[in-house]
């Protein structure tokens, strides 16, 4: 019985593969509320971050807290809000990474000065101001020979402090 | 004693309003002049600048209301650094001038609200707009106060019931604003998600009580 025992091939409904069809569209328009409230909410809770930082950095000078306007006020679309959202937490990340960088300068400032106030032999000339340690004001530790020249050849030294910042016009 | 003037709720537009559930736009009309201000006005305005310190300017963006304004203005794409809020501004206007300086009564009464309770007022000729306020997105090819400069699609307005009056940040239609014959003002205040309503309503009532001991 050759008939029966004849392998038939299947056949194939569309020899190239199914014809493609159009991709279907949404029923309806997706909600994007939920995705702007949370950039919303991101955006404020970063902003507070940066006042912060903007408050624990002062009286410290050279940081910068700015993020471009975007052209408001205006309602911003999904990605520009998505994009204010990104600039604001690399400012942030930017802003306390300095921030953290400046106190750890300053924390080494704060010990060198006392190194200074004991020995101050070892640290001759050095000079450390209130800026140095994230202070503000006009005040600087300077380590000076004592009387001179004479302080210099005994190896005599000491460290002077500055009385403040000077005068905006002359004694009266 | 000045009888407290009726305070009114604007409207928002549908689609703010879902973006922004708390933002609100409260408006009072008053039956006011400016003018040169008294000197009980000016006085005020130097005990005022007394108390804006550097530290004072510093700390102010984690004051309650300062912020939440500042948080808005980021919100809706302005840089708060650059494009201050009014309390902002004013604060480092007095830090820069050594003072609050007087220039009219009704300006004066803005400033005085706005250091007082941190919520920006604006000030507009009522019998020169309609006679419902609220903030509402911008139309295609609209102008300021009608024929004033384009604004672009999409900007959030002060406006009545036929044209924008004013841009959120400040800038008012110059045909709508006060001007030195204005008998009638409407003074609007802006709240956002964060200001507790009494604030706004003193901000109005101070502006109110000050145009009134001037005039």
């Amino acid at each position: 019985m050759p008939e029966t025992l004849e392998r038939r091939r299947p056949i194939a409904p569309y020899p190239q593969g199914p014809p493609a069809l159009p991709p279907l569209a949404p029923p309806t328009a997706p909600d994007e509320r939920p995705a702007r409230r949370t950039l919303l909410d991101q955006i404020e809770h970063l902003e507070r971050e940066l006042s912060s930082l903007f408050i624990s950095t002062w009286p410290r000078k050279g940081f910068e807290f700015s993020v471009a306007s975007r052209g408001g006020p205006r309602l911003l679309p999904l990605a520009e809000l998505e994009l204010l959202r990104d600039d604001l937490a690399t400012r942030v990340d930017d802003a306390r990474r300095s921030l953290s960088d400046r106190t750890y300068l300053e924390e080494k400032h704060r010990c060198r000065i006392e190194e200074m106030l004991l020995e101050p032999e070892k640290h001759k000339w050095v000079r450390i101001g209130n800026d140095d340690i994230g202070e503000p004001g006009c005040k600087h530790w300077h380590v000076r020979p004592r009387w001179g020249v004479l302080g210099m050849l005994m190896n005599w030294w000491r460290v002077k402090i500055s009385s403040g910042c000077p005068l905006a016009q002359g004694r009266a | 004693m000045v009888p407290e003037p009726e305070l009114e709720l604007g409207w928002v537009d549908r689609e703010l309003s879902e973006e922004f559930p708390d933002l609100a736009l409260w408006t009072i009309r008053i039956r006011a002049r400016s003018g040169r201000s008294p000197a009980r006005v000016r006085e005020r305005l130097g005990v005022l600048s007394n108390r804006i310190t550097g530290g004072h300017v510093i700390h102010m963006r984690q004051d309650p209301v300062p912020w939440a304004y500042r948080v808005f203005w980021r919100q809706i794409g302005l840089d708060p650094d650059t494009t201050r809020t009014p309390v902002e501004q004013i604060a480092l206007d007095r830090l820069q001038w050594g003072g609050l300086r007087s220039r009219n009564l009704l300006d004066d009464a803005i400033t005085i609200a706005t250091v007082e309770t941190g919520v920006p007022v604006l000030a507009l000729d009522a019998d020169l707009v309609g006679s419902q306020l609220g903030l509402r997105l911008t139309g295609q090819n609209e102008l300021l106060g009608g024929s004033g400069r384009p604004l672009s699609a999409r900007q959030i307005v002060v406006a009545d019931e036929d044209r924008c009056l004013a841009v959120l940040s400040g800038e008012v239609a110059e045909e709508r604003g006060v001007t030195p014959s204005t008998t009638n003002m409407a003074i609007g205040a802006i709240q956002v998600k964060g200001v507790p309503r009494i604030s706004v309503e003193e901000a109005l009532w101070t502006v109110a009580e000050t145009l009134s001991v001037g005039g």
